[in-house]
């Protein structure tokens, strides 16, 4: 579906994507996982043809972004970052109206617009301004406008930043039935637990490169342990490097952070054993499965939300 | 699905987009468009008329007609291509929207002009039927009246809609309406003939797409030929319209490029 | 009586601090002074396309006895029409704004500064704005030989009052806008008292009923006592015109005041 070489965007001196590889297969839920900056967003606008890449190759749907820009976006469906929905058009007008610049029927876009709206669950505010709706349906409406066209791929660039736990946990609810139907997605993020989600297989990508590729068990396998054990000391910032000199040996590797200490290991129980063998006494510890967070930290030295 | 390269469909459905938002406006933009010029008729046509005797052979009423009829179209074609254009740019990124679907930008400028059309060809219709009472109309050449505001609206709203898609802030749209805007609607020929003008004023209202509509309209309205030839009018038209579409659809495409 | 009312609750430093915030609102906006300038092209360009442009199809115009050029008639007009637009776009379209989306005034009285003293603020703001116009607009009358030095000088005072009048209405007008839909029928009805005020025209040719009509409302009034100390006809019945605009201001003042204070000190 998506296929890149040696993909490249700058702006002026800022290279924004460095020189990226990647191919994404039908059905596939495809994730770029990374922080703010990482030229997650430049390349998803490079993929729905809006950007132009400054050099490297890129084709979609076997066709040429650059040449073929109308044939491909006509079978592309974008959610982008920000909303765009149209605030003095109702919901449902929203959505037929965008149908018609595929070139649907007026008749069509009315039945796939109600359609839609059923999927999203927004029927009863059919009729209603979009002003009024909360930030995770207008995010919801943004979604079922992308799939008006019915796409062969869906492109949603961070899909819930902003929205609170009980929305995000909806949208993924109805992106994970929209990969069950065989939607292929592509979507960005900096949410560790999202990427774990939804994808079959994402890259991490930092400073405009990818850094990593896999499913997010192979990439915890490869770059974590499966259990990290989290470790706080009473005495504050400052101390948590010694502390961490003096956990060397517990686990596979160990993270001095500012507010805490993350030791990698196989058993999380019998490394918090040895821990206080050793006579150290934190204030709290905790033992938790390793998820993409500590393999983007182990990547990159950086946590991915600051 | 695929949309063949150069269909009118795309535009088409721009133009739906414009025409199912003025469906909840239209209320609102009927005294603008349609009471306004009725209104400026009966104080200058009329208050002021009766003091002045005949221009050009004709009563200051009917001679004026024509200019308000052109500069009604004229104004609605400029106030309706800026802040909505930067609008949809700006704050509502409809264009943005847009450009992620098969919509191309030549689309985008070709639907809001067409847009724009239909909505002077409305007012000047209504202004025309009123005017026939007020016994404004001299000739059945007037019938060509609303081809020509059309033409007016694609030579008006084509360069102004490619100034509204480069700036950022909507401020310079004051200093448009100031500076090009009212002037033009005061000494284009709307109130009496530029010939009464200074030399240099007087080529400024030549420049004007507006002085040109007017003078074609005047013909129309009573019935005599324009004060240059004809061709020669409608190509300067023409040419601002032509100028206007291919620097709006490149201002478009900048403008949503990144 | 109501006057002091209002006066003795004011502080005139706090009046100053609503003022000054927006000057330095101005200055760090793009290009102030293009804004300032080309809000007092507009009236001009009326004077010089109907003023003289109409004008020299008009000849003169015979009003109450007085024969004078069709330009020296509708000039003053433009003046009052100048001082009523420079007050109103502040007063309605600015402050709305301020009322409405930029919380301007939530924000101000979170501070010791009370709603009246928002209303005088804006009022003295918009006056200082519109009297900028009207004192170049006069300049240039005087420039053009539309009026003498001295009706310049006494139609200064009077347009200063227009502002005041159209000012506080304007700004009582705004506290009960619903949104910018509002406005089009605002500058529609602004549009047609510009026409019809006898501003083009003398309002004693209009239609009987019209004329009227045309005599309550108020910028009839402004441009009654402009034109008369512009063309030297002083008259008693211009106190009438001075007392219409003086209830103006104050009603407006104190109706703004007062619907201020419900909707922000609730």
């Amino acid at each position: 579906m998506i296929f890149a070489r040696g993909l490249v965007k700058r702006f002026g001196d800022f290279t924004a994507v460095d020189g990226i590889d990647l191919e994404v297969a039908p059905g596939e839920a495809f994730g770029f996982l990374g922080p703010n900056g990482a030229g997650k967003s430049s390349t998803m606008r490079m993929i729905g043809c809006v950007s132009v890449p400054t050099a490297g190759e890129l084709r979609i749907l076997g066709m040429d972004p650059v040449r073929d820009g109308t044939r491909i976006r006509a079978r592309l469906g974008v959610c982008p970052q920000l909303d765009n929905l149209d605030p003095d058009l109702t919901v449902r007008e929203n959505l037929t109206t965008y149908a018609r610049y595929f070139g649907l029927s007026r008749a069509e876009s009315r039945r796939r617009a109600d359609e839609l709206l059923e999927f999203v669950q927004l029927s009863d505010r059919a009729g209603g301004k979009v002003e009024p709706l909360s930030g995770g349906m207008k995010r919801r409406l943004t979604i079922a406008r992308a799939m008006v066209n019915e796409p062969d791929v869906v492109l949603l660039d961070e899909p819930t930043t902003g929205l609170d736990p009980q929305a995000r946990h909806l949208l993924w609810e109805r992106l994970f039935r929209l990969k069950q139907r065989g939607t292929t997605l592509v979507l960005t993020t900096h949410y560790m637990d999202e990427a774990e989600q939804l994808c079959d297989r994402l890259v991490v990508m930092d400073g405009g490169r990818i850094v990593a590729e896999g499913s997010p068990r192979a990439l915890i396998e490869t770059y974590s342990t499966p259990e990290v054990l989290e470790l706080r000391f009473p005495d504050g910032l400052d101390a948590n490097p010694q502390y961490a000199a003096r956990l060397e040996g517990v686990g596979k590797r160990v993270d001095p952070l500012p507010d805490r200490v993350l030791v990698y290991v196989e058993d999380g129980d019998v490394a918090l054993a040895e821990v206080h063998r050793r006579g150290l006494t934190p204030s709290s510890a905790l033992v938790r499965r390793s998820t993409l967070e500590d393999v983007f930290l182990h990547l990159t030295g950086r946590t991915l939300v600051d | 699905m695929v949309v063949a390269r150069g269909s009118l469909h795309p535009t088409l459905a721009v133009l739906g987009r414009h025409l199912t938002l003025y469906r909840r406006l239209w209320q609102a933009s009927v005294f603008s468009s349609f009471v306004l010029p009725v209104l400026f008729l009966l104080s200058i046509g009329i208050g002021v008329g009766g003091y002045v005797g005949t221009v050009q052979g004709v009563d200051y009423l009917s001679w004026i007609v024509p200019g308000v009829l052109a500069s009604t179209a004229f104004q609605l074609a400029m106030g309706e291509s800026t802040y909505s254009v930067l609008g949809d740019f700006k704050w509502v990124r409809a264009y943005h929207a847009m450009r992620a679907t098969p919509v191309q930008p030549v689309d985008m400028v070709r639907g809001h002009l067409l847009y724009l059309i239909f909505r002077v060809e409305a007012s000047v219709l209504a202004f025309l039927l009123v005017v026939v009472f007020f016994g404004g109309l001299h000739s059945p050449w007037a019938l060509v009246t609303p081809l020509v505001c059309a033409l007016l609206t694609a030579a008006t709203a084509a360069p102004v809609m490619a100034f509204a898609a480069r700036i950022d802030h909507d401020s310079y749209f004051a200093m448009l309406f100031r500076f090009v805007l009212i002037p033009s609607t005061l000494f284009a020929g709307v109130f009496f003939p530029v010939e009464q003008l200074t030399f240099g004023l007087r080529l400024l209202a030549y420049a004007s797409p507006l002085w040109h509509a007017v003078e074609l309209c005047r013909a129309a309205t009573l019935g005599r030929s324009p004060a240059w030839p004809v061709p020669v009018h409608v190509g300067y038209l023409l040419l601002w319209a032509a100028l206007g579409l291919f620097l709006a659809v490149r201002s478009f495409r900048r403008r949503l490029e990144d | 009586m109501m006057t002091t009312l209002v006066v003795s609750r004011v502080s005139p430093n706090r009046v100053g601090a609503v003022v000054n915030r927006n000057v330095g609102a101005l200055r760090s906006g793009p290009a102030y002074w293009i804004v300032l300038v080309s809000g007092f092209f507009e009236p001009l360009l009326y004077l010089l396309s109907i003023g003289v442009g109409v004008g020299a199809l008009v000849g003169n115009l015979t009003v109450g006895g007085r024969t004078m050029e069709y330009a020296s008639f509708v000039a003053p007009a433009m003046l009052a029409v100048s001082a009523m637009s420079g007050a109103l776009s502040e007063t309605t379209f600015n402050f709305f704004f301020k009322l409405k989306y930029m919380k301007t005034f939530e924000a101000v009285l979170a501070t010791p500064v009370r709603p009246i003293e928002i209303a005088v603020g804006e009022l003295i703001w918009a006056i200082v704005r519109g009297s900028v116009y009207t004192a170049i607009f006069l300049v240039v009358m005087v420039a053009l030989g539309l009026t003498s030095p001295v009706g310049a000088l006494a139609a200064f005072p009077a347009t200063v009052l227009v502002g005041l009048g159209f000012g506080g209405v304007g700004m009582a007008i705004s506290t009960l806008m619903r949104g910018w839909q509002d406005f089009d029928l605002l500058s529609t009805g602004q549009f047609a008292l510009f026409l019809f005020s006898g501003t083009f025209s003398p309002v004693q040719n209009y239609p009987a009923g019209l004329e009227i009509l045309i005599q309550v409302t108020p910028l009839y009034h402004a441009v009654e006592l402009v034109r008369g100390l512009c063309i030297g006809v002083i008259e008693p019945s211009m106190l009438v015109h001075v007392a219409y605009l003086a209830a103006m201001a104050v009603g407006g003042l104190w109706f703004a005041a007062r619907r201020l204070e419900k909707t922000l000190c609730e």
